[in-house]
């Protein structure tokens, strides 16, 4: 299972568990706010090679229908899929 | 058998964690996490993919993943083998991801002892050459000639004075029944590493070179290509044991420049041309004994 | 039910097969030693069906025991001494993650200089270290006790690790007659081992995590909670215990002839038996003295202690035990649990039995006789005399 963000974020005495075993997978805060530039896919250029994918230290790159897809809540933009991107799709742009 | 990445698990088993951008280690982690999947049962000691991983209520293992002692990957790898085999399961892989400090130094006992034991278990090494975790002091793992905060470049010692300890070499010795090497930088050599482990019986072990663009001075788009450069410049071989053999994956025909691989990371910037030429000494005699001794593929 | 010439390392040994572990995880350790040679025999012969791990170390026999109660099942290790503390790391972390092991734990001195023999400044060093800690007078209770461990840890409400202490020597390798319960009896008392508190293929879990601040206090808290709550299924599972097996324990602690004695030592482990019988002499020649066993050291039966010496004129705490630069350490617990429920008697400390120098019975008269006269000294080395100030 992917991970994911979920609803109830704050936790108090009664919601603290006994033991240190909680339920895989449970996010409460994104990493957005991390970055200074972001990728941007450029759909006419990607050939859908799945490098950028296999090759994102962050899990956040999909290629769906052929072209990739960047979840920009999970993206720290690293830059590392811009560079290994051969056809050149990806572009690094500033954030605003 | 090759693992292309669409071969690869669609669904992410580590995601939302906190690594630095550009984190090699996660990167290993995240990708045999895939190539193992959902049953894929993961022990983390302390060190920084674990520290980045499991802030409660921040728990970003979409799997069973739990942290150890930091000295105890691979002793608490054999306790949850044996538990889920008493429990009568049976589809499930235990596998230990530990940094360089966490294998080669704190965590060599445990990981010699299930080897020894030949528990059913893969052990990951993520090899980013320094204690990154708590700001970058030197392991058995720092190569020789690399600054950390516990070797300082000054003019009377340039960096860490000892070569890397040999962890691919000294598994093999215990007769591991597979060992391999590998690194980030060619992601499906290291898949292909990972999924044979998942189909051998006993203890296999992968290390795994992880760039930390942090620890190195690297900019934090250049992990993968820092990692692939180290095996191209021969400082590091991709090679696997079994049935008691080694094998070379990877025999560059030329080197790449040792100094222009060393000149780009921070850690190194220091090093003299007599440095320089210690490293490729030691490089190319490493070498001569791989193609003398070893199966070339 | 059959019995059989055991030392207490056999017979605990004995009830840990009864108690039927999944998986045994130790490293030799004198005089721990014949527990794990025995259950390797068990296991050997089909009597006991568990894995046994020949780990490379007691850091590894703990964490591998963590690994197996991380996996949902039933573990147990053994150690002494020197081995405890190598392991102490993983002490708190089976304790805060909550993972109720059973360890035995030969009491033996700690280096330097190096000795084997026991007392028990090894144990008693590791009292914050989150585990339950009982600390067995002889075979049959060693035995006994292998049994009820699992019971109390494992309850839910409990969920904390078990660390089960015997006298090196004294009680380890002390050979007597001890009852060695039927195994289906042991089954309708021990219930197989159910939780949630494990990685589950159906239920992905994280686990073992990091937690700040804000909240790190609130586990710790309920850790707390949760050793108060095993006084009560301590007595849950003595009273079944004396249901299925005929043999009653008192609890925290074990009093005899308390009720109206004026001088009363407080003691723990084998050297109990010793001063009951020093008692029941001075007793016969008309002395009014008493002697409290302390069976669990945590949780500390604080009110429980306070009670018994309410009517005392003084107590004195004789200890194989030293905190050096203060005085021992169950002395120190004594004296606040004394002070907290307002049970203001003078009390003295009679350390004794280090490195497993003997205590006589006249070394114990003379403390029952120390507490009628009065003495000036509050701290006291057997054989070597008070502290100097």
């Amino acid at each position: 299972m992917t991970p994911y963000i979920r609803e109830k974020k704050s936790f108090g005495f009664e919601d603290i568990p006994e033991n240190t075993a909680f339920e895989a997978g449970y996010l409460v805060t994104v990493n957005s706010g991390w970055r200074n530039i972001r990728p941007v896919v450029n759909a006419e250029k990607c050939v859908g090679c799945m490098q950028c994918y296999l090759y994102c230290p962050d899990g956040v790159i999909s290629v769906k229908n052929g072209k990739a897809e960047i979840d920009y809540n999970f993206c720290k933009g690293c830059g590392i899929c811009s560079k290994i991107c051969k056809p050149n799709a990806i572009e690094m742009e500033d954030e605003r | 058998m090759s693992v292309k990445a669409k071969d690869l698990c669609a669904e992410e088993f580590f995601y939302g964690h906190k690594a630095c951008a550009g984190c090699g280690g996660s990167l290993a982690v995240r990708n045999a996490l895939k190539v193992l999947g959902k049953n894929a049962v993961a022990v983390l000691p302390a060190g920084c993919m674990s520290a980045v991983g499991f802030n409660f209520p921040q728990l970003c293992f979409g799997n069973n993943a739990i942290i150890s002692t930091f000295a105890g990957t691979a002793s608490m790898l054999t306790g949850i083998e044996a538990g889920f085999r008493a429990r009568g399961i049976t589809d499930f892989t235990a596998v230990g991801f530990a940094g360089d400090g966490g294998t080669a130094d704190i965590g060599i006992q445990a990981l010699s002892g299930a080897i020894d034991r030949n528990d059913n278990i893969i052990y990951i090494c993520y090899d980013n050459e320094a204690y990154m975790n708590t700001g970058i002091q030197k392991s058995g793992l720092t190569p020789f000639g690399a600054k950390t905060t516990t070797t300082p470049a000054g003019k009377n010692i340039h960096g860490n004075i000892r070569p890397k300890k040999n962890m691919f070499e000294i598994a093999a010795a215990h007769d591991i029944p597979y060992a391999a090497t590998a690194t980030v930088g060619y992601m499906n050599d290291f898949l292909d590493k990972v999924k044979k482990a998942s189909e051998i019986k006993g203890t296999k072990y992968i290390h795994v070179i992880a760039p930390c663009p942090t620890g190195w001075g690297i900019p934090v788009s250049d992990t993968v290509e820092a990692a692939r450069e180290i095996a191209d410049c021969g400082l590091w071989y991709l090679a696997e044991y079994e049935n008691g053999e080694f094998t070379l994956n990877y025999d560059p025909k030329e080197f790449t420049d040792v100094t222009a691989y060393l000149k780009k990371q921070g850690r190194f910037r220091h090093l003299t041309d007599e440095d320089i030429a210690v490293i490729v000494k030691s490089r190319d005699e490493k070498w001569k004994k791989i193609r003398g001794s070893w199966n070339l593929k | 039910m059959p019995k059989k010439f055991l030392s207490g390392d056999e017979a605990f040994a004995e009830g840990v097969r009864l108690a039927k572990p999944d998986v045994i995880s130790a490293y030799p350790i004198t005089p721990q030693t014949i527990v794990v040679e025995r259950l390797s025999e068990m296991v050997e012969d089909g009597s006991l069906d568990a894995e046994f791990i020949h780990v490379e170390s007691e850091h590894s026999a703990l964490s591998c025991a963590i690994g197996a109660s991380a996996a949902g099942v039933r573990a147990f290790t053994a150690t002494s001494s020197q081995g405890l503390l190598y392991m102490a790391e993983c002490l708190t972390y089976a304790s805060g993650g909550r993972f109720p092991i059973v360890m035995m734990n030969a009491n033996r001195s700690t280096a330097l200089p190096w000795n084997i023999y026991g007392d028990q400044r090894d144990s008693l060093s590791l009292l914050d270290s989150g585990w339950i800690q009982a600390y067995a007078e002889n075979a049959q209770e060693s035995l006994d006790l292998a049994l009820m461990s699992f019971y109390i840890a494992e309850n839910e409400k409990v969920s904390t690790p078990f660390m089960v202490n015997l006298d090196g020597f004294t009680v380890t390798h002390t050979y007597e007659e001890a009852d060695v319960p039927e195994a289906s009896a042991a089954e309708n008392f021990l219930p197989p081992y159910r939780t949630e508190n494990k990685l589950d293929l159906e239920s992905p879990k994280n686990m073992a995590f990091s937690a700040g601040p804000e909240h790190n206090y609130i586990f710790k808290y309920k850790e707390h909670r949760a050793m108060l709550e095993a006084v009560s299924v301590i007595e849950e599972a003595e009273r079944k215990f004396a249901e299925i097996f005929g043999r009653s324990y008192t609890g925290l602690i074990e009093e005899y002839l308390t009720e109206d004695a004026d001088f009363v030592i407080v003691t723990l482990g084998s050297i109990a038996g010793l001063c009951r019988e020093t008692a029941d002499k001075l007793r016969a020649a008309g002395k009014k003295v008493g002697v409290v066993r302390i069976r669990y050291m945590r949780p500390f039966p604080a009110s429980q202690l306070a009670a018994a010496l309410k009517n005392a004129k003084a107590a004195a705490v004789l200890e194989k035990d030293i905190s050096f630069g203060n005085e021992g350490a169950v002395f120190s617990e004594v004296n606040s649990a004394l002070f907290r429920y307002g049970t203001f008697i003078p009390t003295y400390n009679f350390i004794g039995g280090l490195g497993g120098r003997n205590i006589s019975a006249s070394d114990i008269e003379s403390i029952f006789e120390a507490m009628e006269k009065g003495l000036s000294e509050k701290i006291n080395f057997i054989g070597i005399g008070g502290e100097r100030q």
